[in-house]
């Protein structure tokens, strides 16, 4: 019996049509904008000035508080100009604007493809370059990496869970760097380990990927330490704290953060960028996306530069086809529909998914028949109708304490409900409302 | 049988006798001191409790404009004026003339003046969109046209214009409580003062983008070209982030800013038609969109493609 969390979830078709194919380098595009903000917390403060040259990984926005991370450019060329660009989050955000000439690195990148095995920096020092090198959590929460790994005090980390389980249908980038950086990523994996102090990490990879199972899994009899943990595929497994009670059995308690248990919980993505940063002394300005849908003409997963617009991977992916509905900023589940074309891929972007209309579009609300669809599929053990309900007659108080913000946004409610109810709309909504409240509360 | 019924009518009514003789002297020996002040007010205020005056309902407004010193900070914006000397007599003190005020909807962008350029298909809730994103048009600032203002609209003195997605204020019917401005999650609804005949001047546009960038999507935004500050003698307008204001205490309802507007941004209400035609007439060209941002353009571009 294979493990996975106990309460709730779903099981979404997987659709992972790009699985197949190889990750590729995209091009590089002629402009990149790159977001000041791509992270969770505070805006970085940009360093480079309009007319600037600048070299791919130089330092371009400087991380302005604890929870903020540090901007590298991705591409060498001209800064043209700092202007507010529609990103991913459908708004308009400062962006640093370059122009691409040739593909110059800053000086102390090492190129070289060798693995370079030997960690020898400390806890401390790992902590420092992996937020120097502006890495967060490349999951699709994007939460600073650095403020991950310091561990507060009092507290202290006993195993860390490496996240493979990309649990969102089409997605398949996280799938293709276990199989084609694998060392890479438990070379990674050890310098979280050390960075954390713990002796124990934990791959969890959902059982739709036997490949990658399998090879992570005779790689890591090099690797102390580290174990791979295959899950039964339900959704949403790759959230943290479903991850955790899959692998480990330990519930976080409402409110409370992972370390509360002793668990920290990284994605693979951000375990490889973490290897490049301290081996390869690389800040993360390049990720890998999955561009993927059923009408898409070649799914595929690209290497792509932070800033690319996202026309340039639809292009690279075969054009837009005739019948798109909605493109989609990351999965199905969780994803962002985008309002332009023109966004920028940013360090959250996992992938870009096409849906054509036929799919995309959202069924006719009808009422709610109370048949508890909603209660049975929530991972949190939340009642989403009647979140939803106390929210619309905007009964705050009694939003939350129906404990409102322990909802982590998976959509399980929305995507069961045989009305079509909106449920995870208005529970948002809800979360905003009572966010404020407790804000005003504490201040 | 009669027995019973007789019996029946006894017993009750020697329990409601009982209960009758305590309850009466209960009713004596706790009885809560009430400033009687407070029923004659809520008796002179409008019981629409709608929250205007920042208060849940009438009655708590009563009881705090007992309690108040002077009527500064207090006022009932649906009774006005009339309402608020009914009530400062009944307290003794003076009350505080304020002008009456109206809702005013600082959005243009309709169908026609601000096309969209994708389709939102959520929850159909004001504050839901604008949490998700900046709106199915260029404009990130522009109504969203959901109505959440109407909704929370408590005299029906709202309601959305289907021809331009746009809320419409009903003059007559506004009390100026503005249930509406707290409900707009995008802040473009605004109290302003109703002026002589209830005439009134405002720049029809929030939008805080550069000119060029503001016109690109909405063919009637605020440019922010300074041409009515130039144009105004009386200080009353200010330009702040590429957008005009004007400033009801100072506007003395000139209408010179009106007709110098390119865009047409400013609004003039309730005013007589002007002798000679205004300078600018309301622009009649669509805006173009940039065919890279419009899903649907590229999607007809791609199916082109394929066929030659």
């Amino acid at each position: 019996m294979l493990k996975t969390f106990s309460k709730g979830g779903v099981h979404p078709p997987e659709n992972k049509l790009s699985a197949i194919q190889t990750i590729e380098q995209l091009a590089l595009p002629k402009t990149v904008s790159i977001p000041i903000s791509q992270h969770i917390g505070a805006p970085a403060t940009p360093v480079v000035k309009k007319n600037d040259l600048v070299k791919a990984g130089q330092l371009i926005a400087k991380s302005s508080g604890f929870v903020s991370a540090n901007i590298h450019s991705s591409v060498s060329g001209k800064v043209i100009k700092i202007d507010s660009v529609v990103d991913s989050s459908g708004y308009k955000k400062q962006s640093i604007i370059i122009e691409v000439e040739g593909d110059e690195w800053f000086e102390d990148i090492d190129r070289t493809p060798e693995l370079k095995k030997e960690i020898n920096l400390s806890s401390e020092e790992i902590i420092k370059k992996v937020g120097e090198s502006g890495i967060v959590g490349l999951g699709g929460a994007t939460f600073p990496t650095q403020v991950k790994l310091s561990v507060p005090r009092g507290m202290k980390a006993e195993i860390l869970i490496i996240n493979g389980v990309e649990c969102e249908p089409y997605l398949t980038s996280d799938h293709r760097l276990m199989l084609e950086k694998a060392d890479e990523l438990l070379v990674g994996t050890q310098i979280l380990m050390k960075a954390l102090k713990v002796t124990q990490a934990v791959i969890g990879i959902e059982n739709n990927k036997p490949d990658a199972i399998e090879h992570l899994t005779n790689l890591t009899k090099q690797y102390q330490g580290i174990s791979v943990q295959a899950l039964k595929v339900k959704y949403p497994q790759g959230g943290e704290k479903q991850l955790i009670k899959a692998i480990t059995g330990r519930e976080v308690p409402s409110g409370g953060l992972p370390i509360a248990v002793g668990a920290v919980v990284h994605n693979v993505g951000t375990a490889f960028a973490v290897y490049e940063a301290v081996q390869k002394n690389k800040p993360l300005f390049e990720r890998v996306v999955t561009v993927t849908g059923k009408s898409v003409k070649k799914p595929s997963n690209f290497m792509v530069r932070i800033g690319t617009p996202v026309t340039e991977l639809i292009e690279a992916a075969g054009g837009l086809p005739a019948d798109t509905g909605k493109v989609i900023s990351g999965g199905p589940m969780m994803g962002h529909a985008l309002s332009t074309l023109d966004t920028p891929v940013t360090k959250g972007t996992s992938g870009i998914l096409i849906l054509p209309e036929g799919e995309s579009r959202r069924g006719k609300i009808q009422d709610c028949i109370r048949c508890a669809k909603c209660v049975s599929v929530c991972p949190m053990g939340l009642e989403p109708y009647l979140l939803m309900t106390v929210t619309e007659l905007q009964n705050y108080e009694r939003t939350e304490n129906e404990r409102v913000m322990d909802c982590i946004e998976c959509g399980s409610c929305s995507y069961i409900c045989p009305s079509n109810r909106p449920l995870l709309d208005y529970i948002r909504l809800g979360k905003t409302e009572v966010g404020k409240r407790i804000r005003t509360r504490k201040a | 049988m009669n027995d019973i019924i007789i019996y029946t009518i006894i017993t009750v009514g020697a329990i409601g006798l009982v209960a009758a003789v305590i309850l009466f002297f209960v009713a004596k020996k706790f009885y809560v001191e009430e400033d009687p002040r407070i029923d004659q007010i809520e008796d002179a205020l409008p019981s629409a409790n709608c929250g205007g005056c920042g208060y849940p309902g009438c009655r708590n407004f009563a009881e705090a404009c007992v309690k108040a010193d002077s009527l500064d900070d207090l006022f009932c914006p649906v009774g006005g004026n009339d309402v608020m000397k009914d009530v400062a007599k009944i307290i003794g003190i003076e009350a505080v003339e304020k002008q009456a005020q109206i809702a005013v909807i600082r959005c243009s962008g309709s169908f026609e003046y601000r096309p969209k350029t994708n389709n939102y298909d959520g929850a159909a809730n004001c504050t839901i969109a604008a949490n998700l994103y900046s709106g199915d048009t260029g404009c990130q600032y522009g109504c969203l046209g959901l109505g959440e203002c109407v909704d929370a609209c408590t005299f029906d003195a709202m309601y959305m214009d289907e021809k331009t997605g746009l809320p419409v204020v009903i003059q007559d019917k506004c009390t100026g409580c503005g249930d509406c401005v707290r409900a707009c999650p995008k802040d473009i609804i605004e109290l302003r003062n109703k002026g002589k005949k209830d005439r009134r001047i405002f720049v029809s546009c929030i939008n805080e983008d550069k000119g060029g960038v503001a016109k690109k999507y909405c063919s009637v935004a605020c440019i922010g070209c300074s041409k009515c500050f130039k144009e105004c003698n009386y200080d009353a307008i200010t330009i702040k982030n590429f957008l005009a204001y004007i400033d009801y205490n100072k506007c003395v309802l000139c209408r010179k800013c009106v007709a110098v507007c390119p865009t047409d941004a400013i609004h003039e209400i309730n005013f007589p038609p002007r002798k000679k035609k205004p300078v600018n007439t309301k622009p009649t060209t669509k805006v173009e969109v940039k065919e890279n941002t419009d899903l649907i353009n590229i999607a007809k571009k791609n199916q082109n493609n394929n066929k030659s």
